[in-house]
């Protein structure tokens, strides 16, 4: 039980930060207390971000700030209000039957166009009082749902409606997204209300923790994430030079330092290690199933090619082909996925993939360029469609090879289910899985890194 | 104008604007803490959205010099707090090694003397209190921001021949960074934190029309509008605010009176500083302009 007061309070909320990962020290919950002796808490803007400014401190812990943030604030109060007995009145009973459904429903789109919080936040309520009463499933996310298709809410836009409708263009999909979060919050306000229990905590989920587009559609987020992790990867390379400082004195720039020093060697400089770039072949499954992950992630591989030594990429559904050129020629990730689907000419008659042909066909192509320095990277979903997955073959290529990666665009959740045989493959290479662009950057440097068998 | 410590978040926002820094709402607050606080404050966010520009108006709001240390690749000590003066001090070796015994010239020649300060140490040392802007932090290595720790928590400088400086006055520390690299835990631990990002439609409006009152207030609002789209694009550099002021600028030059296709084609080139981003722009945002030219 954490102490009570102002202080257990704040305790308290550091505390679920930290369950959420975020990484809040001692000192960050000492600094918060000394904030609020200038902020006043009853300010929320200021206090909120008075905390913000102490215990969030990159951009991804602020957004799992404000989340936390909303949800613990509201728990409190909720808490408080049950205990105490406070009810707010309800809109329903005989209010309920007098609101006019299709007065309602345009109101709510205005509502939503203009994007006024005050009005959202009211009209959820109502729109809970005209279609949620009665029917609850109990669920909240059904119910929101529910509630929102009883409105004809929906972010295409709707041809069908009289022209005047607000809705008929489409309603943004932000602002959707914030008229959900008001229905959830009522809707949960209600339910506590009427059990006088506060439920139990929902930690939050991958999707919440996400960026509100979704990183990987996002092509502009993505290329942004690209460029710093182009930035990233430079300054890694001097950390490993940092550390092996033992190499090589630079009798050249000694000399010329000890002109300082009246001709006196007395600082040494050393000649800097280079950090040794590795040989890549890349190997993408292009089938439908994944092919935005592949070009995505070749694409990635060819913005970095300078940091290799040698980059071949071949791209494959049921036969093979090499698309490096493509990727020289190309910097555009559209104009390449276009070529790619164009020329590459790797479907052959049914379009699924067929892993045991692929494997053979590459061995035959690049045995001899295979050596220990050589990393292959295979990105896939190692779904055969049923086919031998000839993971012999695959065990021959990764010995060649001096590393082998295999990146899975599926959640491992889903793997070694239905025609996943990805097990078979993972007992000769590394396995990770890539479908945020957060893990992608993790794998990057673990290539870059790692060159211990290189 | 400058006062010397302002006493609420209002206060600070008001100062800076008249400093011609218009401050989002957790930029007042934050600078305000800094003040209050004496902790040094972490400003993240992409390139151009006024990180150092912050530090300056601070800089003129308090009515204190401005030290500015901008990191770079390969930064050192040397470079960042002091170093000793070789020549000088070889000139006293020779001038004096005849008289004097060995323990008195070396007591003498690792004086304050003999140092030269470099800005942290100037921050540190100066007897006026100052504010301290560590530009581009994330540019440096590791090791340098272990060096800067010592600075940052406590506020002085080991110096071993010559023992502690300690800072006479407390100095505003302003660190910017582009998120290029992780920060260590240990420095964000020290520092207040302040993610800036582009502002709101209606906030960079205000700062464009703050920097360049004579543009007609319509143009001014299409500006800011286009400017959101673009930066929207998935572009090499989206453009900064500094950029838009600057198009701002230009278009006042020009004499426009309203921003159609042609004066868009003709001016884009003050906004985007890539070949292949002028060509994406141009064939998305610029034929939405057209049909308000036509209209016009």
């Amino acid at each position: 039980m954490p102490p009570e007061g102002f202080a257990g309070q704040l305790l308290g909320f550091a505390e679920e930060l930290r369950e959420e990962g975020v990484a809040v020290g001692t000192s960050e919950i000492l600094d918060a207390v000394q904030v609020l002796e200038h902020v006043s808490w009853t300010e929320q803007e200021d206090f909120k971000e008075g905390l913000a400014a102490t215990l969030a401190k990159s951009p991804e812990d602020r957004r799992i700030f404000e989340l936390v943030f909303d949800r613990f604030f509201f728990r409190a109060t909720e808490a408080e209000a049950a205990r105490q007995r406070i009810t707010e009145e309800t809109s329903g009973g005989d209010g309920a039957t007098e609101i006019n459904l299709d007065t309602l429903r345009a109101q709510i789109a205005a509502a939503l166009r203009d994007g006024s919080e005050g009005a959202m936040r009211d009209l959820a309520r109502l729109a809970i009082a005209a279609f949620g009463q009665g029917q609850g499933s109990g669920v909240l996310g059904v119910d929101v749902q529910r509630i929102r298709r009883a409105l004809g809410l929906r972010a295409e836009p709707q041809p069908e409606l009289p022209p005047d409708d607000p809705r008929r263009d489409g309603t943004p999909r932000e602002q959707l997204r914030r008229f959900e979060a008001h229905l959830r919050r009522e809707l949960e306000r209600a339910m506590i209300e009427r059990t006088a229990a506060l439920p139990p905590k929902r930690p939050l989920s991958e999707l919440d923790r996400a960026l509100p587009s979704g990183p990987i559609q996002d092509l502009a987020a993505v290329h942004r994430v690209v460029a710093q992790l182009k930035r990233r990867l430079a300054t890694e390379g001097h950390e490993a030079r940092g550390r092996k400082r033992h190499a090589h004195v630079d009798v050249r720039r000694t000399m010329r330092a000890s002109l300082e020093t009246g001709g006196v060697p007395i600082t040494l400089k050393y000649r800097p290690q280079r950090p040794r770039r590795p040989e890549i072949f890349v190997l993408c499954d292009v089938s439908t199933s994944v092919t935005s992950a592949s070009t995505f992630f070749l694409s990635v591989l060819h913005a970095l090619h300078d940091a290799f030594r040698k980059l071949r990429s071949f791209v494959f559904i049921e036969r093979i082909s090499e698309v490096t050129d493509v990727f020289e020629r190309e910097r555009d990730f559209q104009a390449a996925s276009q070529a790619i689907s164009r020329d590459a000419g790797v479907a052959d008659i049914s379009g699924y993939t067929d892993y045991g042909r692929v494997w053979e066909e590459f061995l035959a192509l690049i045995e001899d360029e295979l050596h220990p320095r050589a990393t292959v990277i295979v990105l896939g979903d190692a779904r055969t469609n049923g086919r031998p997955p000839r993971d012999d073959i695959f065990a021959a290529i990764t010995a060649r090879a001096g590393r082998t990666f295999w990146l899975n665009p599926e959640p491992r959740l889903y793997w070694n289910y239905g025609d996943s045989v990805i097990a078979a493959y993972e007992k000769h290479c590394v396995a990770f899985e890539c479908w945020r662009t957060d893990q992608l950057e993790e794998f990057v440097k673990v290539l870059s890194r790692d060159r211990a068998g290189a | 104008m400058a006062t010397a410590d302002p006493a609420s978040v209002e206060d600070i926002a008001d100062g800076l604007a008249q400093v011609g820094y218009l401050p989002g709402e957790s930029t007042a607050l934050v600078s305000f803490l800094a003040t209050k606080l004496g902790k040094p404050v972490l400003v993240e966010g992409p390139a151009g959205v006024g990180k150092t520009e912050l530090a300056k108006a601070l800089a003129r709001l308090l009515d204190r010099t401005l030290v500015r240390l901008q990191c770079y690749e390969g930064l050192d000590e040397a470079k960042a707090l002091y170093e000793w003066n070789y020549r000088k001090q070889l000139l006293r070796i020779q001038t004096e090694s005849e008289a004097a015994g060995w323990q008195e010239v070396q007591d003498d020649i690792f004086g304050e003397e003999f140092l030269l300060a470099r800005p942290l140490m100037t921050a540190i040392a100066s007897p006026d209190p100052v504010v301290l802007l560590v530009d581009e932090i994330d540019k440096t290595d590791q090791e340098f921001e272990a060096m800067l720790l010592e600075l940052l928590s406590d506020f002085q400088i080991s110096i071993p021949e010559l023992g502690r400086i300690e800072a006479r006055t407390q100095p505003v520390v302003l660190l910017t960074s582009n998120n290029t690299r992780e920060l260590t835990e240990a420095l964000k631990r020290r520092c207040l934190y302040l993610w800036l990002d582009y502002p709101d439609l209606e906030h960079e409006l205000q700062i464009v029309r703050l920097h360049t009152p004579e543009l007609d207030a319509q143009v001014a609002r299409k500006l800011v509008d286009v400017i959101h789209r673009v930066r929207e694009l998935d572009l090499k550099k989206p453009p900064s605010i500094a950029e838009s002021i600057d198009w701002a600028r230009t278009l006042v030059l020009l004499g426009a009176t309203d921003i159609d296709q042609t004066t868009f084609q003709q001016t884009m080139s003050v906004i985007l500083k890539h070949r292949t981003d002028l060509d994406t722009v141009a064939s998305r945002v610029g034929v939405m302009l057209d049909p308000a030219a036509d209209a016009a």
